[in-house]
């Protein structure tokens, strides 16, 4: 049961939804979990060629993760993946 | 330019630094080298407001201010340099004068300017550490790229509603070793309209305070040469939730500035870059201009605001409330006979409303109001507006 958090900015995406969590076993399944659950997600999220966007990194815990070429990693319970944006605001 | 041993701390600014003084990592020898550093501050918002208050009252002996905007009274609900009878002033102005009796110790230079790839490398030049305070994404990049070019490092902050990040970007280690830097983390910008700004998302007040202040921290530790600046990683921080990370930043092998094969020489057009403007093209529009020419022949015409409730409270012109975010369940309301000028603020919202609904519904009557309602203000009679505030 990983849980993968989700930024402000993809929220309108997700129903306003912070999290999902998922009982995939792999990071690629996560992923995928979460664009079938919120399809209006995936073209924000992932380009044409299933990348991720270059505007948004992937962590597992501190480190980050490429679901395209590390989607086999195994998640769990304890398991945390981040997708954190980039944002602009300042003012 | 002095070194730091050169300097000296008179009986005032010992008074005035001496809980600084009493610490070890600062002492004397680090407040003399906060006296002997300078710092950039672009932009005195959100994120400037607070943090440049520190680094005056720390002793930074220079501080470099650039803004081009003047106060509003939607700035103060975070921007605590400025108060209520300061509206209608240049920021760049005020915050010299509170910074000026927060520390008359140190110096305070002022650009009254937007950082523009003409300026930037000069502005900076002359600077140890810039810090970054702006609100929109051409500004960080140019930011990076001349901080990257001029061997500078980038105190990097940004906020959305609840979430700040903040990294030390291009930061050169004791043993030489540059840190990565913005375009290693983001090497593109997210298209127009994805992550709107602060004026359309909206932000937690004290959010940009806290941000702010830990930016002026790191601006601390790297002039007084302290503890571990935070290069190499990208703090997050969640006001609602409290929760933070910090999460590593890898360098990229195809960074276009510091990558195996960098392509990127000299500074570029930003907002091309960003694709400012590029979004909102492909859509049909009309500019404020036409729309009152079509008013004055008294053409049937229907006008649309897709903003939030509450900034149709605030000004106005006329049009059917429809928030972008229910255009799609409110299809109906819009006329398929007539010519329906859609507007927003400045024109992404309003684009991306109409893209949906070309999209969705095969609409082709449908015009993006360029420049949004700013524009209409801009080039409207005072007294034709319709404004409660």
């Amino acid at each position: 049961m990983a849980k993968i958090y989700i930024p402000t900015p993809l929220r309108k995406f997700t129903n306003q939804n912070r999290e999902l969590i998922t009982g995939q076993q792999t990071l690629e399944g996560a992923i995928a979990q979460l664009v079938e659950e919120y399809p209006d997600i995936k073209k924000n999220l992932l380009d044409e060629n299933g990348e991720i966007r270059s505007y948004i990194k992937v962590y597992i815990g501190d480190e980050e993760v490429d679901p395209r070429k590390n989607g086999a990693i195994k998640v769990d319970e304890k398991t945390e993946i981040s997708i954190v944006p980039a944002i602009a605001g300042g003012l | 330019m002095s070194t730091w041993k050169e300097q000296e701390l008179s009986k005032q600014e010992l008074a005035h630094y001496s809980r600084h003084l009493t610490i070890p990592e600062i002492g004397v020898e680090g407040q003399k080298k906060l006296k002997a550093g300078s710092v950039l501050a672009v932009g005195t918002g959100g994120l400037g407001a607070p943090m440049l208050q520190y680094l005056a009252a720390a002793g930074v002996g220079r501080i470099g201010i650039v803004d081009f905007d003047k106060v509003e009274a939607s700035n103060l609900h975070r921007q605590v340099l400025f108060g209520a009878s300061d509206v209608g002033r240049p920021k760049v102005e005020v915050a010299a004068e509170r910074l000026r009796e927060i520390n008359p110790h140190i110096t305070i230079d002022v650009y009254e300017t937007r950082l523009t790839s003409e300026n930037a490398l000069e502005i900076i030049r002359d600077y140890d550490v810039v810090a970054d305070g702006t609100d929109n994404f051409p500004t960080r990049y140019l930011i990076n790229d001349a901080t990257v070019m001029l061997n500078k490092p980038n105190v990097h902050g940004s906020i959305f509603q609840f979430e700040g990040q903040i990294s030390v970007f291009n930061h050169v280690d004791e043993n030489g070793e540059r840190g990565p830097n913005y375009r290693d983390l983001f090497p593109e910008p997210p298209p127009p309209g994805l992550v709107p700004d602060c004026a359309e998302a909206g932000v937690l007040g004290v959010l940009p305070g806290i941000i702010g202040c830990i930016q002026a921290s790191e601006v601390i530790k790297i002039l007084a040469g302290i503890g571990e600046p935070l290069a190499g990683k990208l703090f997050l921080f969640d006001a609602l939730s409290f929760r933070t990370q910090k999460v590593s930043i890898r360098k990229n092998k195809d960074n276009p500035l510091t990558g195996v094969n960098p392509t990127i020489t000299e500074l570029i057009d930003y907002e091309t870059f960003c694709g400012i403007g590029q979004d909102e093209e492909d859509v049909p529009e009309i500019t404020v201009q036409e729309y009152r020419e079509l008013l004055n022949k008294g053409e049937d015409i229907q006008l649309i605001d897709v903003r939030e409730p509450h900034e149709y409270e605030i000004d106005q012109m006329g049009g059917e409330l429809i928030p972008v975010k229910s255009v799609v369940e409110n299809v109906e309301k819009f006329s398929r006979e007539k010519q329906v000028i859609v507007h927003c603020k400045s024109g992404v919202r309003s684009a991306n409303a109409i893209r949906e609904l070309q999209e969705k519904y095969g609409f082709d009557n449908l015009y993006n109001l360029k420049g949004g309602i700013e524009a209409w203000r801009v080039e409207e009679p005072l007294e034709n507006r319709t404004t409660k505030v």
